[in-house]
């Protein structure tokens, strides 16, 4: 026989994953931890490349030069946003018109949900501000975006005016084949979530804003830029979006060489690259890195506005201007610079970003750990789950096997051990009372189905119905003889095989072949078919059979509890 | 006295010898320039410049065909007998910089788009069967003759090729490919419309020497810029237009042909030298086994230039037939003639060892080794399981 149909081998097999799944559980889940753990070692993280062909190297010349430019239009802003307390809109759009630019505006407002805690009112209300760049040899069907998120409490002048400043500069230049839209949105991600849903034209968030008047083709990519001071020691790069979200990895890449070769120090999750990857130090901070970047995704929060383009498929990044007390500090040229470079980059491109990978994990800005090498570990700690489902269902099973031994035989007919080899190779063959075979033969439903053998002399412990449920399972749902049942079994109360829930199947299976049995059964026992209750609920050898009681209660209709003698 | 009127007739019969001996060298001479004149059979030249891709990083296979354009021009091929094809519009594209304008070399030093380029062939045209059409003379009836290839049995024609290519194969405008065995088949179908007199192949692309392996019609030479397994590298990465503008081989191919004026008697050995393996990085090839002349007897303006050959004399030369060649001409006409009936197709592809059509034959053995094994284990586990005395069932 094989090795699932015979009984005896089954049971063996059965004890040994029993016994064997504590340990297992405890080696996966260790394991799955060790392989999360073990991420941001060398053999598993992998340099980051660039995957989009037209994107290339970056052989680019960089010519922004107008960091003075952008020191005054900072302050322009930040005067006139002191003086009127908002985003100070029309001072926004004569700069942008005088750059050269074509100037929109749209306004927005939204009801929080929750009250404020600074006002009584909770309703949100502001303007976006946004200026197209059209690219002046080509039709306008694609562009990319640069925002800066202005809220009432992140006074990025700066980035305000550095914007303007790229924007003067971009002008000048013809070699743009998308256009390029600078975004200024207030009351931070809000406002950019205002704009996104008009220029989509969706409305998810239920927003009320104007619709936009002007619009500028699918956006392929968008940077959002934040920035206090004059001066940054580092740029910090966002990239986790809403609901854990990620932006495609060759912007990351892309963003990451500009950084390099402009020299220019990026940092992720705040940290520092490690310089050392062949000791222990440096795979230990991108542990750390990468560990925070996990814990950033799973609270779902966007880091940034790039978080909300995400979900329009728009691959986004948030850079962060960080002035910390480091000696080399970088002005807004060389941001200027880098940001031009990616900005010309990105021109290049022919299709959406979408050669590198959409999921992975970053211990450092030039690492990245793709979803094929961390999905593992979570496999392995989901494979804990399954090994305790199975070693429940064994345990059932088991369950029952044990009291048949226990209870010793009385007068077993030779059918039960073909009985179990019967009802487990005549899987759905169904309860079929006319089925007599043979008992040496293999295959067919053997006479254990047959009614006056339920009804007499049934030894406690009987596994029936096999055929009660019809499954195509590999383990035959045994029914599950309760040893309380087999303790009342002096009584003469038939035993009630009570079949295991296999809940849909197993039901509508069970109803027929216990019909098929009661009409074999024929005396007046009043048994409802459906019903095979649990005689016992609390007498049981453990919690299990508890369980398992319960759920077949749930499952079955219980109409009475127990046939009457 | 008498010496003195000999040494007179000496000097005159030292006069005399030297003057017929001047004249014999003189009329070899002759000989030789008449030799040199005709040396070469063809009267004209034609060129099929081709670049095959498209897309703005693919900048350079435009650069180098124009180049190839540019120097043909140059050397005296007019824009009627040459064929441009350009899959794509550099110049104008919209993320160029420097617009109407396509460099070859960096900082902007050689703009090969020039004023007067006549792309006969551009974007959406250029593809593998206006290609073969252009080659084979199949065009359709209103084709313009800009883009049909009007050549005869005495046109030297130069192809030159650039784009992404592997091994056999080159890819036309990213989506679809020419493969070896094609272009030898077409170039077979210009031997045999005697549609050339010779012909130059030049191919710039990654494993370029697979696509010259299958020619198989004379008088054909081929260059490529790397072998079966290389890969043809990009050169002249230029920071302000944001591309790479050249590929290696093509580049010091220009370099070289910069240098070639229309009376240079350069010939193709010093091409064969011109991209070592120190510069190139890839290894260029070349395949002169199926021309009939030596290589160093071809000048490169044979292909690259269309010379008038003008040669000025001031004896007179008797051209006397080559009897031999016309016996030989007329001896092969009889044997033609008597050759008519058994003409059969040559065999181009090995059919039947690529394509098995019918499965042969076999005498059928017992089965031996691992398949007796297994079949022995089944039945074995059979029985087991069943019980031997099934085996009434089996037999």
């Amino acid at each position: 026989m094989g090795l699932l149909s015979d009984p005896v081998r089954r049971r063996a097999l059965a004890r040994l994953v029993l016994r064997l799944n504590a340990p297992l559980c405890v080696l996966s889940y260790v394991a799955g931890i060790a392989w999360f753990l073990a991420l941001a070692f060398p053999p598993l993280t992998q340099r980051t490349y660039m995957s989009e062909n037209a994107m290339g190297s970056t052989m680019v010349e960089e010519q922004f030069a107008g960091g003075d430019r952008a020191r005054g239009f900072a302050r322009d802003f930040a005067a006139h946003r002191r003086k009127s307390g908002a985003l100070p809109v029309a001072w926004l759009e004569r700069t942008m018109r005088s750059v050269g630019l074509e100037v929109y505006t749209q306004s927005f407002s939204r009801k929080l949900p929750f009250p404020d805690e600074t006002h009584e009112r909770y309703m949100v209300s502001g303007t976006n501000v946004y200026g197209i760049l059209r690219a002046p040899r080509a039709a306008s069907t694609e562009s990319l975006v640069l925002t800066v998120p202005c809220g009432p409490d992140s006074t990025n002048s700066q980035a305000v005016g550095l914007l303007l400043a790229l924007a003067a500069h971009f002008r000048g230049q013809i070699y743009w084949a998308k256009d390029i839209i600078f975004l200024v949105t207030e009351h931070d991600l809000l406002g950019t979530e205002a704009w996104l849903e008009a220029y989509h034209d969706v409305n998810v968030t239920g927003m009320q804003s104007s619709p936009l008047q002007g619009r500028a083709g699918a956006i392929q990519a968008a940077v959002a830029l934040e920035l206090s001071s004059d001066v940054v020691t580092s740029l910090d790069v966002a990239v986790e979006g809403l609901n854990g979200q990620l932006p495609n990895l060759d912007l990351l890449n892309l963003f990451q060489t500009f950084c390099q070769k402009g020299g220019l120090l990026c940092t992720l999750q705040g940290k520092l690259q490690a310089q050392d990857w062949t000791s222990i130090d440096g795979p230990l901070q991108g542990l750390q890195t990468l560990l925070l970047m996990v814990l950033q995704q799973a609270s779902g929060r966007p880091h940034g506005p790039h978080g909300l383009f995400l979900r329009y498929r728009v691959e986004a990044l948030t850079l962060r201007g960080i002035n910390s007390f480091r000696q080399y500090k970088y002005d807004l040229v060389a941001v200027g610079k880098a940001l031009e470079g990616v900005f010309r980059k990105l021109n290049h491109l022919l299709e959406r970003l979408h050669q590198s990978f959409f999921f992975y994990l970053l211990p450092a800005l030039s690492r990245f750990v793709s979803i094929g090498l961390y999905m593992p570990a979570a496999g392995f700690l989901l494979l804990v789950l399954g090994l305790k489902a199975l070693e429940l269902w064994m345990q059932l099973h088991e369950a029952g096997v044990g009291p048949e031994e226990a209870g010793g035989a009385s007068g077993p007919s030779p059918l039960p051990p073909q009985a179990q080899g019967g009802e487990h190779s005549g899987l759905g063959q169904g309860l079929d009372g006319t089925e007599a075979g043979s008992p040496d033969l293999p295959g067919t439903t053997v006479g254990l189905h047959h009614p006056h053998q339920l009804l007499t002399g049934l030894p406690a412990g009987r596994h029936h119905g096999a055929g009660c449920c019809a499954h195509q399972a590999l383990w035959a749902p045994a029914t599950l003889w309760h040893p309380a049942g087999a303790d009342k079994s002096g009584s003469h109360t038939p035993r009630q095989p009570v079949p295991v829930a296999r809940a849909a199947g197993g039901t509508a299976v069970t109803g027929r072949g216990l019909a098929a049995l009661s009409g074999g059964a024929g005396t007046g026992r009043a048994r409802a078919p459906h019903l095979w209750c649990p005689a016992l609920s609390a007498a049981g050898p453990g919690p299990l059979p508890l369980l398992a009681a319960l759920l077949e209660c749930a499952l079955l209709e219980v109409t009475s509890a127990c046939p009457v003698a | 006295m008498a010496a003195n009127s000999f040494r007179p007739r000496v000097v005159t019969a030292l006069a005399g010898l030297l003057a017929l001996s001047f004249g014999s060298l003189a009329d070899s001479r002759i000989e030789d320039q008449a030799e040199q004149f005709f040396r070469s059979g063809h009267t004209n030249n034609w060129a099929v410049l081709v670049c095959t891709s498209r897309f703005w990083f693919n900048y350079r296979h435009v650069a180098n065909t124009l180049s190839v354009y540019r120097s043909v021009k140059r050397l005296g091929i007019p824009d009627s007998h040459i064929v441009l094809m350009l899959a794509d519009d550099m110049a104008c594209n919209a993320r160029n910089p420097k617009p109407a304008t396509v460099f070859s070399h960096k900082n902007m030093e050689l703009n090969v788009y020039g004023d007067d380029v006549e792309v006969d062939y551009r974007s959406y045209e250029v593809t593998v069967e206006n290609f073969l059409r252009v080659l084979t003379g199949r065009v359709p009836p209103g084709t313009p003759r800009s883009k049909r290839l009007l050549s005869d049995d005495r046109s030297n024609i130069l192809i030159y090729m650039t784009g992404h290519g592997g091994n056999g194969f080159l890819k036309f405008q990213d989506s679809e490919e020419i493969t070896n065995i094609e272009l030898a088949d077409a170039f077979e179908q210009m031997w045999q419309k005697r549609r050339y007199n010779e012909l130059l192949f030049i191919i710039d692309t990654c494993q370029g020497a697979s696509m010259y392996e299958r020619f198989y019609s004379p008088n054909i030479m081929a260059l490529a810029s790397s072998q079966v397994g290389e890969d043809s590298l990009s050169h002249q990465p230029d920071p302000a237009i944001g591309v790479h503008l050249m590929d290696r081989y093509t580049f010091y191919v220009l370099e070289f042909l910069e240098e070639i004026n229309p009376a240079s008697q350069t010939n193709m050995n010093d091409l064969f030298q011109v991209c070592p393996k120190s510069l190139c990085v890839s290894t260029p090839g070349h395949r002169t086994d199926l021309f009939q002349r030596d290589p160093k007897n071809v000048l490169i303006t044979d292909f690259f230039g269309s010379v008038r050959k003008v040669e000025i004399t001031t004896e007179t030369i008797s051209l006397q037939p080559d009897l031999g060649i016309m016996e030989s001409s007329n001896k092969e006409d009889q044997i033609d003639e008597e050759r008519m009936e058994p003409l059969k197709y040559a065999e181009q592809l090995p059919v039947a060892q690529i394509i098995h059509q019918k499965p042969k034959l076999k005498d059928w053995h017992p089965p031996g080794g691992f398949i007796l094994g297994l079949w022995a284990l089944i039945i074995m586990v059979f029985f087991k399981t069943y019980g031997i005395k099934h085996m009434k069932f089996i037999f």
